[in-house]
C-alpha cells in the first residue's frame, strides 16, 4: 500500500510537468491549429530563465586576496557577488537562495515575448500550410534554439538549487500511519505540484470566466464566425500563444530545481508530450491535463523494481504502449472532440 | 588515318583503371607506401582528434581537444613542454614526431557509435590520420577501436571506463591509458569498508548500457567480498531524466548503501534526485544512509552543484595531485585556458604523448612497430606515478584516485578532494579475470 501511494505521489510531479506542456501544446493547437514541435524549447527556455537569474543575481567583480592563492599558485581572486555590495551579504545570500521563485517574476514576460517574436516571426507563415510542413519548420526551430543556448551555457546540466526553506523531504509515512521512511517527498515536488495545479486552473479561469476567454473559445470552435461578427480573433490567438509560450516557461522554471537544467531538457519532454496530447484527445484543454497526470503516474508505477522484474522494460514503453491500447479502443484520445484532425 | 598511338579502347581501358584507382579509399592503395595505413610524408604527420564536440559530453569533449592542442603545441616545441620535462622517456625533443610537425584535424563523434566511426573513418581516408585518439563513452571507444583495427591505424582511447574496452572488445590496434570499472571497484571497496563499516546493505541504481553493467558487476563483487550485502539492483533507461520513481523506493528497501552506476547527465540527475529525496540525511538499519558514485568527473559534478559534498567515488586523475608531472601539466594547461584540466584532458594528453613517443622509440610509424613499443612499456612522471602499459591486454596499470566530493569548495574546479592514492597492486587483475572474459587482441593489423 505504501509503495502505491509512493508512486503515486512521485507520477503526480512528473504529470504535473507534462499536463503543463500538453496544456499549451493543445492550446496552440486548438486556437493556431499549429503543431507546435518547438514547445519543448520553451520548457527548456523557462529553465534557463531561472539559470539567467541565477547568474545575473550571483554577478560578481573579483577582489585579490593576497593570503590564499589560486591553482597556479597567484593570489586568489576571491568573486563577491555586487548584491553583497548593495544589500550586505545576508540579505545577498537570501535573494540569491530565491532565485528560482524571484525567477517566476522575470518569466512571464519574457516567455509572453518570446511566444510573440516565434508566433509573429516564424509560425503565422505556416498556418495554411500542411500540418507536416508545421512539424517541420517547428522542430527545426527547436533545435535552433536549443543550440543557441548550448552554445551560451554549455552541454553541462548547470545545478539550479530551490530555495534552502524546501530542501528535503516531507515523511507522508509518518503523517498516514506507516513506517518512518516508508513515503517520502521532497517539499519542492510538492510546491511543484500545488504550483501546477495553480496555473492549471488560472488557465482554465480565464478561458472560463474573462470575456476574452469566451471570445478564444467561441474561435476554437468556429473561427470563420467569429471573424464574421467583428472579432479579430487572429490578434486573440497570439495572445493565447504567448500565454500558452509563458506557462511552457513557468513549468521550466519551477523544474529547474529538480532536475539541473540542460539546452536538452525540452526535447526530453516534447515526444512524451505530444503522446499526452494524443492520449487526452487532440485539442482537449481537460483530456491534455488528465493524461498529463494519468501518463506520469502509470510511468512511475512502471519503474518500480517489482514490475520491472516481472515485465522487463516495461518502464522503457510503458508511455507509448498505453497510447497505442488508447488509440485502439478510443481513437480521438480520452476527450477528443469529433471533427479535430479529421479532415 | 592518325597516326595516334591511343585507341579508342585503350583510352577507355585506362580511363577506367584510374578512375578505380582514384575512387579507392586512401587507406587501401598500396601505393603506401611504406606498407602501413596513411604513412606520413618527410614534412608532417596528421593525427585525428576524434571528441564529442556536440551532444551531452559536449564539454568534456571541448576538454579533450583542449588537451590535444596543447600536446599537439608541447610535441612541436611550443609552450612550457608541459609533461615533456617529467616524462621518464626522454624520446620526444619537441621537434615533431620523428622529425615531422604534428598537424591534426577534428571530428565529432556526438557520443554515438555509427557518428563516431563516421568521423573517424573520413579522417582515416581523407585526412590521412595515421593514428585516431579520443572519445567520452565506452561504446564509442569500442566502436572506433574495431574500425582502426580493420583500417589498420592506432586507436588511443580517450575517457572509456567500460572493463569491456580491454576485456572482450579489446583490439591489437586498441590502447587504454584511463582506467576501467574493475580498478574502481577494487579502490573503491576498501575505503568504503573503512568509513561505512563491513556489515552494509547497498542497492545499485545501474545505466542499462554496457558500462553500467560492469561497472555494477565490479562494485558488487568488490564489496561482498568486504562483506557487504547487495539488496537489489535496478537498471534505468539511459534516456532517463527524472529517477525520482527510482529513487523514491531506497529507503523502504532495507539498504543502507544507495550506489549511483550512473555518468554523465545520469549522475547529475539521479544524485541530485537522491539528495532531495533526503537519503543523505536519512537513518538506515541503525546507521546513516550513504550514497556513492563509482566513477567521478569533475566536469559531471559541477553539473550536481553541493550535492556532491561528503560523496565517496574513484577518478583517473585530478588536478590537485602533487606529483611533478600533474603540477607541470596543471600549469600548461591553466596558463592557456584559464581552468585546471579535467581528467578527460589529463588521459586524451598523456594518450598523445604516449603514442608520439612509442613512435620515436620505434623509429618508425608502422602501427605494428608501435604498438610493439608500447606493449609492456613502463614509464613515469605523467601523473599517476609508475604505470604500465601491459601487452596482454593493452591496459594502463597505475594508481587510482578514490575522491569525496568537497564539503566546502571553494570555486566550481575545486570540487573533489583525494581520499586515498590506491596504489596499482591493489587494483592489478589478471588478464583472464572473470570479468575481462572472452575477446582476444588478435594481431596488429598495419593496414595497407
Amino acid at each position: 500500500m505504501d509503495q502505491f501511494i509512493l508512486q503515486i505521489l512521485n507520477g503526480l510531479d512528473k504529470g504535473s510537468a507534462y499536463a503543463l506542456i500538453a496544456l499549451g501544446l493543445t492550446l496552440i493547437f486548438g486556437t493556431l491549429g499549429v503543431v507546435n514541435f518547438a514547445h519543448g524549447a520553451l520548457f527548456m527556455l523557462g529553465a534557463f530563465v531561472a539559470v539567467t537569474m541565477s547568474k545575473l543575481l550571483t554577478l560578481s567583480h573579483k577582489v585579490v586576496d593576497e593570503t590564499r592563492t589560486d591553482f597556479l599558485g597567484n593570489p586568489l581572486q576571491v568573486e563577491v557577488p555586487y548584491i553583497y555590495d548593495w544589500f550586505g551579504q545576508a540579505t545577498g545570500d537570501v535573494i540569491i537562495d530565491w532565485a528560482v521563485p524571484i525567477s517566476i517574476i522575470a518569466a512571464i514576460p519574457v516567455m509572453i515575448a518570446i511566444g510573440f517574436i516565434m508566433e509573429r516571426g516564424l509560425i503565422k507563415h505556416f498556418y495554411k500550410r500542411p500540418h507536416a510542413d508545421q512539424i517541420l519548420v517547428t522542430f527545426g526551430l527547436a533545435i535552433v534554439i536549443q543550440e543557441i543556448v548550448k552554445y551560451l551555457y554549455g552541454a553541462n546540466p548547470i545545478p539550479t538549487p530551490a530555495p534552502s526553506a524546501f530542501v528535503g523531504s516531507f515523511d507522508f509515512g509518518v503523517a498516514l500511519g506507516f513506517d518512518p521512511n516508508a513515503i517520502i517527498y521532497p517539499y519542492w515536488r510538492l510546491v511543484y505540484f500545488f504550483f501546477s495545479i495553480g496555473i492549471i486552473a488560472a488557465v482554465f479561469a480565464f478561458l472560463q470566466f474573462t470575456t476574452f476567454g469566451m471570445v478564444v473559445r467561441a474561435g476554437m470552435a468556429d473561427r470563420e464566425t467569429v471573424g464574421l461578427l467583428g472579432i479579430d480573433i487572429d490578434k486573440r490567438f497570439t495572445i493565447m500563444f504567448g500565454i500558452a509560450a509563458a506557462v511552457a516557461g513557468l513549468a521550466g522554471v519551477m523544474y529547474a530545481p529538480i532536475n539541473s537544467p540542460n539546452y536538452h531538457m525540452g526535447m526530453d519532454f516534447l515526444v512524451l508530450s505530444f503522446v499526452v496530447v494524443v492520449v487526452g484527445g487532440m485539442g482537449s484543454l481537460p483530456g491534455a491535463v488528465a493524461a498529463g497526470f494519468l501518463l506520469g503516474i502509470l510511468e512511475s508505477f512502471a519503474s518500480m523494481s517489482a514490475v520491472i522484474d516481472f515485465l522487463p522494460g516495461i518502464n522503457q514503453i510503458i508511455i507509448y504502449l498505453v497510447a497505442i491500447i488508447i488509440l485502439l479502443t478510443r481513437p480521438r484520445g480520452l476527450m477528443g472532440r469529433k471533427g479535430v484532425m479529421e479532415e | 588515318m592518325s597516326n595516334s598511338k591511343f585507341s579508342r579502347r585503350g583510352v577507355l581501358k585506362t580511363g577506367m583503371v584510374a578512375s578505380a584507382g582514384l575512387a579507392l579509399p586512401q587507406y587501401l592503395r598500396a601505393d603506401a607506401h611504406a606498407g602501413f595505413t596513411n604513412a606520413p610524408g618527410d614534412s608532417e604527420v596528421i593525427l585525428g582528434f576524434n571528441v564529442p564536440q556536440t551532444g551531452p559530453y559536449a564539454d568534456e569533449g571541448a576538454d579533450e581537444l583542449r588537451a590535444y592542442e596543447l600536446a599537439v603545441e608541447h610535441l612541436n616545441g611550443g609552450g612550457d613542454g608541459g609533461m615533456l620535462g617529467t616524462f621518464s622517456s626522454k624520446a620526444l625533443d619537441g621537434t615533431g614526431i620523428l622529425g615531422r610537425e604534428v598537424k591534426y584535424v577534428t571530428g565529432d563523434t556526438q557520443t554515438k557509435s555509427d557518428a563516431a566511426r563516421a568521423s573517424a573513418r573520413s579522417m582515416i581516408e581523407k585526412d590521412g590520420a595515421i593514428m585516431i585518439t579520443g572519445g567520452s563513452s565506452s561504446g564509442v571507444a569500442v566502436a572506433v577501436q574495431a574500425l582502426c583495427q580493420e583500417a589498420g591505424v592506432i586507436f588511443m582511447a580517450g575517457l572509456t571506463h567500460s572493463n569491456d574496452t580491454t576485456g572482450k572488445d579489446k583490439r591489437a590496434n586498441g590502447f587504454r591509458h584511463f582506467f576501467n570499472s574493475y580498478m574502481s571497484g577494487a579502490a573503491l571497496a576498501p575505503v568504503l569498508a573503512a568509513n561505512y563499516g563491513t556489515d552494509r546493505k547497498a542497492y545499485h541504481l545501474t545505466a542499462d548500457y554496457n558500462w553500467g553493467y560492469t561497472t555494477e558487476e565490479a562494485v558488487k563483487s568488490s564489496t561482498e567480498a568486504m562483506g557487504w550485502e547487495t539488496v537489489n539492483a535496478v537498471k534505468t533507461p539511459l534516456t532517463q531524466t527524472d529517477f525520482s520513481s527510482y529513487i523514491a523506493p531506497v529507503l523502504n528497501s532495507g539498504a543502507d548503501v544507495l550506489v549511483l552506476n550512473h555518468y554523465g547527465g545520469n549522475m547529475v540527475n539521479s544524485l541530485t534526485n537522491a539528495v532531495q529525496f533526503g537519503l543523505r540525511e536519512a537513518q538506515a538499519n541503525g546507521k546513516n544512509f550513504e550514497i556513492v558514485v563509482p566513477l567521478y568527473s569533475r566536469l559531471m559534478a559541477r553539473g550536481a552543484g553541493a550535492n556532491v559534498a561528503g560523496i565517496f567515488g574513484s577518478t583517473n586523475w585530478h588536478w590537485s595531485l602533487q606529483d611533478a608531472g600533474s603540477q607541470a601539466f596543471t600549469r600548461s594547461f591553466g596558463t592557456k585556458y584559464g581552468f585546471p584540466p579535467s581528467q578527460a584532458a589529463h588521459t586524451t594528453y598523456v594518450q598523445t604523448l604516449l603514442y608520439a613517443d612509442a613512435v620515436t622509440r620505434a623509429g618508425s610509424f608502422n602501427p605494428c612497430a608501435v604498438a610493439e613499443a608500447l606493449e609492456d612499456f613502463e614509464f613515469d612522471g605523467l601523473g599517476n606515478g609508475p604505470t604500465l602499459y601491459r601487452g596482454a591486454d593493452h591496459q594502463c596499470f597505475k594508481d587510482v584516485l578514490v575522491v569525496k566530493g568537497k564539503e566546502n569548495p571553494e570555486n566550481e574546479f575545486d570540487l573533489l578532494e583525494i581520499v586515498e592514492v590506491t596504489p596499482v597492486e591493489q587494483v592489478t587483475y589478471a588478464p583472464d579475470h572473470p570479468q575481462f572474459a572472452g575477446g582476444a587482441l588478435g594481431t596488429c593489423n598495419p593496414g595497407a
